[in-house]
Parts: structure tokens; C-alpha cells; sequence
């Protein structure tokens, strides 16, 4: 019978992708400084995964090059090669090898040639390190633990607890693996836990019931017996310490880490706690729906307040449904961010600047859909910062500032949005510099009175560069007007703060899901639309006297002394509106740094809308992003500024 | 006649038989295929999409999901008509598409064996004869299939011309 393996090909590259990621952050902290005994060992982990998984899957290149990677993190970890600088570099470049390798092998490809250098390479640093016999080392036992701890020489007896969790079985997982591994190593004394074992009657031959208390006497350190338990860390509680040593030896404790996490693919990964809350949240409201048919089924006018009553618990069971099932989809910002910290590495290495990349607020949690489109904008911001924003050493020395650079990326929530900075501490951009280069691209004419802001606002128009040179990292002018696009099709805004010599800041806002908006509804003659409240900046009732005729050019209404645009929504929708500017109320929205007033006729609140998408069954409209239901059932569109203003340059 | 071929023959002619929903607009009866029916509803409300052609009468709310309505008349040029209670929207599904027609009122399903259609004439009907896959003659009824997914398509690229 030939077993079927390629259901299980998916998750091990998924699986893959993770160890990769896990080694890759793993070996960068060395490079920070931040490593610990542990990180070798976490680096090991990943290695061994990765072989077992590619030799059951039986790809032989991916095999053969991890199984020399393992063996040279096993040396490094046993502490007979230190992790240098220089050997971290190799690392890195395995881990791309490895990720080549793996890509290759899921695509059925041959793997490209260049993994074997690499393999030479670390062939080469292994046999560079044979081990020599290990020398008693007592000053390092007692030095803070920067390396793992070294192997003690002699034989040392050690107390371990190994108590499988009951579901052990069923992920085929066998014990008596695990103790002929831990016989293996030397002599070991088991002694079984027979207390969770219930009577034959009852007992489920697919649960695990069985615990042990062993005692083993081995000279392998104890990394090689925290090995055996590598592939059941997970689901069982372990617990090794040495019978001698006078402090408690680090017990090794297995929890399952709740998490959220997604993948690249198209599965994510939830906690099961929000599932569970989710699922209790749905049992809540069918109650409580069961209990407002009731009250209808024999409905007399006195028993309304009853009728409010379980309506009230209704919606708040359907609201508290909304925003669990919403959060199912979040996951954090820091899923993205983690790659950041080896990109920087690389192109500041390149480029020989010293950059540091400081990650807050990796936990803020983001929809799915918009963490995954947020990658390449903020991918491109990265690199732009790095090659344009921040200075080489000298520069930044002769400016007085310190060699090294500082690039921020954080992520915090803020009243209903997600907002998400790039900072970098570099030379900024001059206002002057880039009014000038505006100019010289025609994007604006000389004369052009722009504020500061609309000034800095231009660099996300197409075409627009100040770099002088194109730098095969950035520089091509394309990037900023493409990050602008990405960001406002998640319907968000990206502005731009910068101060020459000082620095720059990206600003990113975005809505916390695609789905949901908040509106303002508003009545343009019979019909009711939607407008982002993201856009708007105030509503005023316009007085006579503040609109004005532009020759041939329309209306403009003047607001604090300041012109805007007056625009006719019912005019742009070819719509019948209340023709009077006095009786509307004008809405004065942003938009690419420019303010303008549009007119409408009523007010009617605000809301929190559900974005239905038009394109599904029809197609895209000029002016609209979309539709939503109200709450009399019918249907509203909801309006799209930008669209708006370019309609209302061609009418 | 054997047993099984009598069998055969009978299923050949069931294979062969279309079934319509038909229903009217003014005096004439339409019909479109019933596989494509996805529901019947009463009209309500619609709201209406800027600059678009007027056979394009707005969205509505079909459970949740914003639903394009299509207003055969308009399509075909006739006058348009007070809407009444007889008045429905019939949704119909395209492939992935859910699309709206508001027609006067529908009539019924009707078993067109494959024997009875006949070509479409080149007048006759008001509806465009592009759209029309047959004309069945039923009792005394003359009814005219329409090609929906032929008609709905169209609507794109007439739409996007009337734009210009």
C-alpha cells in the first residue's frame, strides 16, 4: 500500500517556512548581541525539522545540505565553535540556500547550483571545529550564560520527568521512542506512572495514560537529552535536572503557545480561545433570538417593552459577534515586521552604512487581508529609508550626528485606526529641494502657493524622484506613488513629515479592517451615500456670501479666508440636487494635501458601515468605492473622494 | 419498439427539452433558462448608480450581497410602465455574476422540447434580435427565449460606450 504523502507536503512547507523564519531572527540576535544558550539550540531545532521532514519527503538535496547545517550547529552549540561574526554571515546564506532549496523542491524543480558552494563552506567550518577532548571548565560554568553551558566530562546523573499529554498517540508520537533515544545516551533507570491509568473497561486504547520518572547516567551534555524530547517538546510536560548540581538545572517545560500567526498561504493560524469565544458567542445569540421569537409568536401590544428588551440583547450579542468573528481575522503587524530586521542588515551591509532598526508595537493586530498588502509599501519605505534617508558613516559623523543610523518602525492603534510609522533619523528632505524638483517636472507650476504640507505631499506623485543617481536598491521614482496607491486601496492615508538634516517620517493610517468603514451618511437630493469619515475634515453650512464665481471655473467657497473648491455632488452624479449652495451643507474633505468643500444636501449621522464590493456583480464606478446595506434594508454607495475629484476635473 | 430503446428514445427527447421561466414584459412573453433563476423577488427599492445607461437601474439588497438590477424595458426600448404588485426583480446567476431583471410580471415554466424551437425572425419582437436564442410556439402562446448571458454581457461594453 503506497502511502499517501502529498496532503502532508503543505504543511511541511508551511512548517518550513516558519523554522526558516524562527533561524533567520534567531541568528540575527547574535548579530544585536541578544543571543543566548538558548538561540543555538533553537537554530539546531529548526535544522533537525527541516532534515526529518525532507528525508520522509525524500528531497535529497534539501537533506544532504541540512544535514551538514546540523552538524555544524551541533558542534557550535556543544560549544567547540564559536559562533563568529563571519560564520553567522555563512548562516545567514545557508538559510537563503535552504529557502532556495525548499522553493525548488515544492515546485519539483532541480535546485539551483550554487547550494553546493555554500555546502562546501560549511562543510569546511564543521570540520574546522573537531571536537578535541573537552576540558573541565569550571570558571565557565559560573560565567553569565552568553554560550551554552559546557558538557560536564564525567558522567552525571540527572532526574527526568516525562509525562505525555493524553493526545500523544493520536499525532503519532510513540514514547518508547524517546526512551530508547534516552537509553541510548547511557544508563537509565524508568520507572513508569501508572496513575492516570483507568480501568481496561474504560480505557481508550487511543489515549495516552502513561507518565515516567526516569533516571539517567550519561556523559552527553544535556542538550543531547533535551534532543530526545525534540519531537514531543510540544505535548508533553519534560523535566531534566541533574541530581548533583546545586542550582536547579533549566527545566525544559512544554506549553502550547497560543498564538496568532499567519502564513503566507492562504490558511491562518487562530488561537483557540477566539474560536471558542466565538463559538459560546454564537450559542448566546441564538438564545437570544429564540427568546425574541417567543415574545413575537404571541405578540400583544403591552408586551413591547419585552419585545425592546430582547431586541436590546440581540444587538448586543450581534455587535460582540462582529467584532470577535472581525478579530479572527487580525493578526499582528509583527508578522511583516520580522523581515525587516535582515533586510536592513543586508542593504545597510551593502551600502556599508551602519543602521539600526529599532520594532515597536509588533502586536497591533490588523486584518489579514490588509497586513498581507502592506508589505510591499512598507518594504519599499524600508529600502528608501535605508539608501536615501539615512547617511554613510562619514556623513553622519561630519554632521555631527552619531555613525550609526536609527530607522524606527512601530505600529500602534489610534481612535479606530491602525497607524503605522516609518522614522528614520537620516538627512531628511528639504521642502525647497523638493518644490524645486516639482517644478522641473512639471507637476507644479512656479508660481503654485503650496503649504508645507502639500509640498511634502507631492513626493507621492508618479514620476517623482530626488534622487540623483538610480541606486539598484531605490531611487527609480516609481516606489512613492505606488506605496500612496497601496495605501489608499485599503482606503487609508499616507503623509509624509520631514526635516532636512534631521530625518523623515512616514505616517501610514489605516482603517483596522477592509470591511468595515466608518461613514458619514449624507442625502444628495432623494438618495442617501456614504462618505469616509477618514476624508472629511469639517462640515459647515455655507453662508451666501462665502461662495464665489470663478470666471469659467466654477465655485469656490471661501473658509477662513482661505478658497476652496466648491464642487456639486448632484452636478458630478448627474442627479437632481437642491440647486441653492445656502440651504446645503458643505462638506470639506482631504485629498492629496488639497482641501475642497463639496456640496450636498442633508446630513444625515454618523455610522459605522459594512463595505459591500460593487465589482463583484457589476463593475467598478467612477466616484464610488463600494456599496453598504442600511438599516431600512436598502442600499447605499458609498462615495470615493479621489474619484470625485477626478470626475469633477473632466466635467 | 425493444423495451430499452423505447427508454432511450424517451430520454433522448426528455435530454433535449429546455425549461424556461417566461414571463412578460407589456404583451409579450420572454422567457430565459431556468438553470441560470436563482430566485424571484418583489420590487423593492433600488438605488441608482451614477452615470450609467438607464437600462442600468441601480443595485439592490439581495441578502446582503449588492445586486445590479437590469430594466428589461429600457434594454428594449419600450416605454417604461407604473410598477406594480405584479411587478418582480428575477435573479439570475452568470458564472460568478448575480444580476437583477424587473420585469411586469412572471408567468410560468414551460417545457420547450428541442423539437419546437424555431430560429429567431429577423422582426417581430422588440428585443434585439442578438439576444434571442429561439422562439417556441406553446399552445397558443408565442414565447421569445432569450440569450441572458448574451444580453448581460453586452451591457459592459454598451456601457462603457455610452460613457464616452
Amino acid at each position: 500500500m503506497e502511502l499517501d504523502l502529498t496532503r502532508f507536503r503543505e504543511t511541511f512547507f508551511q512548517e518550513v517556512t516558519e523554522h526558516l523564519e524562527t533561524m533567520e531572527s534567531a541568528l540575527l540576535s547574535f548579530r544585536d548581541g541578544k543571543a543566548d544558550g538558548e538561540t543555538l539550540n533553537a537554530i539546531f531545532r529548526c535544522a533537525h525539522s527541516i532534515k526529518a521532514g525532507a528525508a520522509t519527503f525524500g528531497f535529497e538535496a534539501t537533506t544532504r545540505f541540512t544535514h551538514v547545517l546540523e552538524s555544524l550547529l551541533d558542534r557550535m552549540r556543544g560549544n567547540q565553535i564559536a559562533p563568529s561574526g563571519q560564520l553567522v554571515e555563512l548562516l545567514l546564506r545557508s538559510v537563503d540556500v535552504l529557502r532556495a532549496l525548499v522553493d525548488a523542491a515544492a515546485r519539483d524543480e532541480e535546485a539551483p547550483p550554487v547550494w553546493e558552494g555554500v555546502l562546501e563552506e560549511l562543510d569546511r567550518a564543521r570540520v574546522a571545529g573537531e571536537p578535541k577532548q573537552p576540558k573541565p571548565a569550571p570558571e565557565e560554568e559560573a560565567a553569565p550564560p552568553q554560550n551554552p553551558a559546557p558538557a560536564p566530562p564525567t558522567a552525571a546523573a540527572y532526574t527526568i520527568g516525562f509525562e505525555p499529554a493524553p493526545e500523544l498517540f493520536r499525532l503519532g508520537l510513540d514514547p518508547f521512542l524517546v526512551l530508547r533515544d534516552l537509553a541510548g545516551l547511557g544508563s537509565l533507570t524508568p520507572e513508569a506512572d501508572l496513575s492516570r491509568l483507568p480501568a481496561l473497561a474504560s480505557l481508550d486504547p487511543a489515549t495516552c495514560y502513561l507518565g515516567w520518572r526516569l533516571n539517567l547516567e550519561t556523559t552527553a551534555p544535556m542538550e543531547q537529552i533535551r534532543d530526545a524530547f525534540a519531537f514531543v517538546e510540544d505535548v508533553a510536560t519534560v523535566s531534566i535536572s541533574p541530581v548533583k548540581a546545586g542550582a536547579a538545572a533549566p527545566a525544559v517545560e512544554a506549553s502550547p503557545k497560543p498564538g496568532v500567526r499567519a502564513t503566507t498561504r492562504e490558511t491562518i493560524r487562530v488561537a483557540t480561545e477566539k474560536v471558542d469565544g466565538l463559538i459560546d458567542l454564537v450559542g448566546e445569540l441564538v438564545i437570544a433570538h429564540s427568546m425574541a421569537a417567543a415574545v413575537m409568536n404571541n405578540f400583544t401590544a403591552d408586551r413591547l417593552p419585552q419585545l425592546q428588551a430582547a431586541m436590546g440583547d440581540l444587538e448586543r450579542h450581534t455587535r460582540e459577534l462582529q467584532e470577535r468573528a472581525m478579530r479572527i481575522r487580525m493578526t499582528p503587524v509583527g508578522t511583516i515586521f520580522s523581515r525587516f530586521p535582515r533586510l536592513v542588515h543586508d542593504i545597510s551591509q551593502t551600502l556599508g552604512k551602519q543602521i539600526s532598526l529599532e520594532i515597536g508595537g509588533e502586536e497591533t493586530e490588523l486584518d489579514k487581508g490588509m497586513v498581507e498588502r502592506m508589505v510591499d509599501p512598507l518594504t519599499h519605505l524600508v529600502r528608501n529609508a535605508v539608501d536615501h534617508g539615512i547617511e554613510t558613516p562619514e556623513e553622519r559623523r561630519q554632521a555631527g550626528k552619531t555613525e550609526q543610523g536609527t530607522l524606527r518602525l512601530t505600529a500602534y492603534h489610534q481612535g479606530g485606526n491602525v497607524i503605522v510609522e516609518v522614522t528614520d533619523d537620516g538627512r531628511g528632505l528639504a521642502t525647497a529641494r523638493i518644490r524645486s524638483k516639482a517644478i522641473e517636472r512639471g507637476l507644479i507650476s512656479a508660481d503654485e502657493n503650496l503649504t508645507e504640507e502639500q509640498i511634502h505631499a507631492l513626493i507621492f506623485r508618479p514620476g517623482f524622484s530626488t534622487a540623483d543617481t538610480v541606486s539598484d536598491v531605490s531611487g527609480r521614482g516609481i516606489g512613492m506613488d505606488v506605496v500612496k496607491k497601496s495605501v489608499e486601496a485599503l482606503n487609508g492615508t499616507v503623509t509624509l513629515q520631514t526635516a532636512a538634516g534631521r530625518g523623515s517620517t512616514i505616517r501610514i493610517k489605516l482603517p483596522l479592517t477592509l470591511a468595515i468603514l466608518d461613514g458619514l451618511l449624507l442625502k444628495v437630493g432623494e438618495q442617501t451615500y456614504v462618505m469616509p469619515l477618514i476624508s472629511i475634515v469639517e462640515s459647515i453650512r455655507p453662508r451666501q456670501e462665502q461662495i464665489r464665481g470663478v470666471a469659467g471655473r466654477g465655485d469656490v467657497i471661501v473658509v477662513r479666508k482661505e478658497p476652496l473648491q466648491l464642487l456639486r455632488l448632484g452636478r458630478i452624479f448627474h442627479i437632481p440636487q437642491n440647486g441653492e449652495p445656502a440651504c446645503g451643507l458643505a462638506v470639506i474633505v482631504e485629498h492629496e494635501g488639497r482641501q475642497l468643500a463639496l456640496l450636498v444636501d442633508e446630513l444625515l449621522g454618523q455610522q459605522q458601515v459594512v463595505v459591500k464590493s460593487l465589482e463583484t456583480n457589476f463593475r467598478k464606478v467612477d466616484g464610488i468605492t463600494g456599496a453598504t446595506i442600511l438599516g431600512d434594508g436598502s442600499a447605499a454607495l458609498i462615495l470615493d473622494i479621489a474619484g470625485i475629484v477626478a470626475m469633477s476635473h473632466a466635467a | 419498439m425493444t423495451q430499452l430503446a423505447a427508454l432511450a428514445a424517451d430520454s433522448s427527447a426528455t435530454a433535449l427539452t429546455s425549461q424556461f421561466l417566461t414571463f412578460l414584459l407589456g404583451a409579450e412573453q420572454y422567457g430565459v433558462e431556468i438553470l441560470k433563476v436563482q430566485e424571484i423577488r418583489g420590487y423593492s427599492a433600488v438605488t441608482p448608480i451614477p452615470n450609467t445607461p438607464p437600462f442600468i437601474k441601480g443595485v439592490i439588497n439581495l441578502r446582503g450581497t449588492v445586486v445590479p438590477v437590469v430594466d428589461l424595458r429600457a434594454k428594449f426600448a419600450m416605454e417604461a410602465t407604473e410598477y406594480n404588485k405584479f411587478t418582480v426583480i428575477i435573479v439570475v446567476t452568470l458564472g460568478h455574476k448575480v444580476t437583477g431583471l424587473v420585469v411586469d410580471a412572471v408567468s410560468d415554466v414551460l417545457d420547450v422540447p428541442a423539437a419546437e424551437m424555431r430560429a429567431a425572425p429577423d422582426l417581430g419582437t422588440r428585443a434585439d434580435t442578438r439576444f434571442i436564442s429561439g422562439m417556441a410556439t406553446i399552445g397558443d402562446r408565442m414565447t421569445v427565449l432569450l440569450d441572458i448571458d448574451r444580453l448581460l454581457a453586452e451591457d459592459e461594453t454598451a456601457a462603457l460606450e455610452s460613457l464616452n
